[in-house]
């Protein structure tokens, strides 16, 4: 166990290395430890307030203004469906009721996934689909299972 | 059958991808596999014509000939009735440039986009990149900034300040280190032009940007793009690179001894930082909070130094004035609103996509000329126009002008250009409701007006949804509006009444229960 965190630190120290440790950097910094570990664990917060030389009060100020950082892993696929005004015009909230029944894990809501001419619009694990509707939804969560 | 060698045109954008273009590649390769004929397929970016997509395109003696919205199951079909010669199908339109709705646009800013490899120097050159950027170099930093005053270029990202005045500023400051940041936080709902020039053109924005840094003396620029554009990252990040290895950015541009390095930033799923004193924020790699102005980003902006934010559009339009002339870009538009302006229709609306347009047209030419009325067939109650702070126009005015001061008259704005169509089952009152909800989510929460006037404005429709008091109920939301316009220190608080007062005032039946 000693070993594993000791390797993930130096993973995180070499992930700010990468931007010179320089603060500013700090997004950049935490897409990249969320994107490999898949959530910014607490201990990884304190390393990269070390590196950085911010106060760990600074990081955590940044982590939680931002929607897209999570201090927990997610419990599923990653499933975004666009909420916004464009999305809701062609039928976004009824497939968002639809997918909260059909699937166990948390759904994200987003504004906006830039797909408004061919909504509704779905983000699974960062690829965009569009002109979803409950059954090509269903589809997708199905062929994702089977990949 | 044909034995000359044929390019297929299949679109990379994220639009298109979210309709399965990659499937249809994937299947153009393995059929053309097995013929005789040589066949490449070159990932281009999007015509626009989203609700064709998956557009493919098929060189022909007698042009680009256009199939779509075409799935994988009909590619092979499409190969039987000679596609590769341009020949007829039931998903045929002819020659992708007569089709009437990419015909009657005026493409300025986007005239390369979907036509060429986005990543291809060589057809950038081809099609006119370079040329701006070449005048530029030879030129001075005064006379490039007067170019763009000359050429009566506003900011496209919706407050629509004149570019050569802000660019004027940064120049006339003495500094060590100036920047360029270019805004691709494209927050606002039924927008998405600026991914599309990002995903279709990326050279043609690192070529504004660098125009920028020689006129007022700037070395570095960054790009932020939001985190929900993972494929406009991509590709701007490679075009960079691409730049680098060709000289086209580093310490030498083009060996002319000046310099310019240009980095991406992601963003992090925060609307207000589309703010351009959040984005700097954000860009120190702090919370998204806005700050107070003055001081001016022009004058006191990134790490304290002159910073020129602009949106993607307004920077991607300078190598075309610069290549062409002040005088050329201004022949286009009205008023005190020139050139062209990027319309983007969404919503419940049949055709979809991006219109490239002189200021002027009518929001009744873009919704029903190209948009072709709805998806759903059903008659169009409203439209949101320049994102979720824009107003809702009623039908009754869709002979409205679209330009910036026309609209601002008429009570509405154009923002970023974004037109989302609701058809007759829109609720008026759910609509005002999910705006103050927003704001709410959104909100960075650094003024009170804001902060708090979303969350009493949400509650207080509410209320009315439920048939309370209403009269009286209406009375204090715009009292509460009132306040978030006067009181609020951005946009954000400042602009959220907009779509609930509009929607009050033009649906009045929506909120009376």
């Amino acid at each position: 166990m000693v070993t594993v965190l000791q390797s993930s630190h130096s993973r995180i120290r070499q992930i700010c290395a990468g931007y010179d440790n320089r603060p500013d950097a700090l997004i950049e910094i935490l897409h990249d430890v969320q994107d490999e570990a898949g959530f910014l664990a607490k201990e990884a917060l304190v390393e990269i307030a070390d590196a950085l030389n911010i106060s760990r009060a600074d990081i955590h100020g940044v982590v939680t203004f931002y929607h897209d950082f999570r201090l927990v892993p997610l419990d599923g696929p990653d499933i975004r469906i666009c909420r916004a005004e464009a999305c809701q015009a062609v039928g976004a909230e009824c497939l968002a009721t639809h997918a909260a029944k059909t699937c166990d894990t948390k759904i994200t809501a987003a504004y906006c996934l830039g797909n408004c001419a061919l909504g509704p619009a779905v983000m699974m694990d960062g690829k965009l689909y569009g002109r979803v509707d409950a059954e090509r939804f269903n589809q997708l969560l199905k062929q994702r299972g089977e990949t | 059958m044909t034995t000359r060698p044929v390019k297929i045109y299949v679109p990379c954008d994220a639009a298109a991808g979210s309709v399965g273009a990659d499937e249809v590649a994937h299947e153009i390769e393995r059929i053309a596999g097995c013929g005789d004929t040589d066949v490449t397929i070159i990932r281009n970016g999007t015509r626009g014509m989203l609700w064709l997509e998956p557009l493919i395109e098929v060189e022909t003696p007698k042009g680009r000939m256009a199939y779509g919205p075409v799935t994988p199951d009909d590619v092979e079909d499409l190969f039987e009735a000679g596609f590769l010669d341009g020949r007829a199908h039931t998903l045929a339109h002819g020659p992708t440039e007569d089709i009437p709705y990419f015909a009657r646009q005026e493409r300025l800013t986007f005239a390369r986009c979907g036509l060429t490899d986005p990543l291809s120097l060589t057809d950038y050159e081809a099609h006119g990149g370079l040329a701006g950027l070449r005048k530029a170099l030879a030129s001075t930093p005064q006379a490039i900034v007067e170019t763009v005053t000359e050429s009566g270029l506003r900011g496209r990202g919706g407050a629509g300040f004149p570019t050569g005045i802000k660019w004027q500023t940064a120049l006339a400051q003495e500094a060590d280190q100036k920047y360029i940041c270019a805004n691709a936080d494209e927050g606002d709902s039924g927008t998405f032009a600026d991914r599309i020039l990002m995903e279709g053109d990326p050279f043609c924005l690192l070529e504004g940007m660098v125009i920028a840094g020689l006129a007022v003396g700037a070395t570095v620029g960054y790009i932020y793009i939001r985190s929900e554009y993972p494929l406009a990252i991509a590709t701007m990040r490679r075009a960079i690179d691409i730049w680098q290895e060709t000289g086209l950015l580093g310490p030498d541009i083009d060996g002319s001894g000046q310099a310019f390095d240009i980095h991406v930033r992601k963003g992090a799923g925060a609307y207000i930082c589309g703010e351009e004193t959040s984005m700097l924020e954000s860009l120190e790699g702090k919370r998204g909070q806005i700050k107070v102005k003055p001081p001016i980003p022009a004058i006191e902006g990134l790490f304290g130094q002159p910073t020129i934010i602009n949106n993607v559009l307004t920077l991607a339009s300078v190598p075309i004035i610069m290549s062409k002339g002040a005088g050329f870009y201004k022949n286009y538009g009205q008023g005190r609103s020139l050139g062209t302006q990027a319309f983007q229709l969404g919503g419940d609306i049949a055709c979809g996509g991006l219109v490239e347009k002189a200021f002027g047209v009518t929001m009744r030419e873009l919704v029903e000329g190209f948009g072709g009325g709805t998806h759903s067939g059903k008659a169009i109650r409203t439209v949101q126009a320049g994102g979720p702070l824009g107003a809702y126009v009623p039908a009754s005015e869709f002979d409205m002008e679209m330009d910036y001061e026309k609209m601002s008259e008429a009570d509405a704005m154009l923002g970023h250009g974004g037109l989302v169509i609701f058809s007759k089952d829109v609720n008026m009152a759910a609509q005002a409701r999910f705006a103050m909800k927003f704001c709410e989510i959104e909100s960075c929460g650094k003024c009170t007006p804001c902060r708090i006037g979303s969350q009493r404005g949400k509650e207080i429709l509410d209320k009315i949804i439920a048939g309370e008091n209403i009269d009286d109920n209406l009375i204090i939301l715009d009292d509460i509006c009132e306040l978030m316009e006067k009181g609020s220190l951005c946009a954000m608080g400042g602009l959220t009444p907009m779509p609930v007062r509009s929607a009050i005032r033009h649906f009045r039946e929506d909120f009376e229960g």
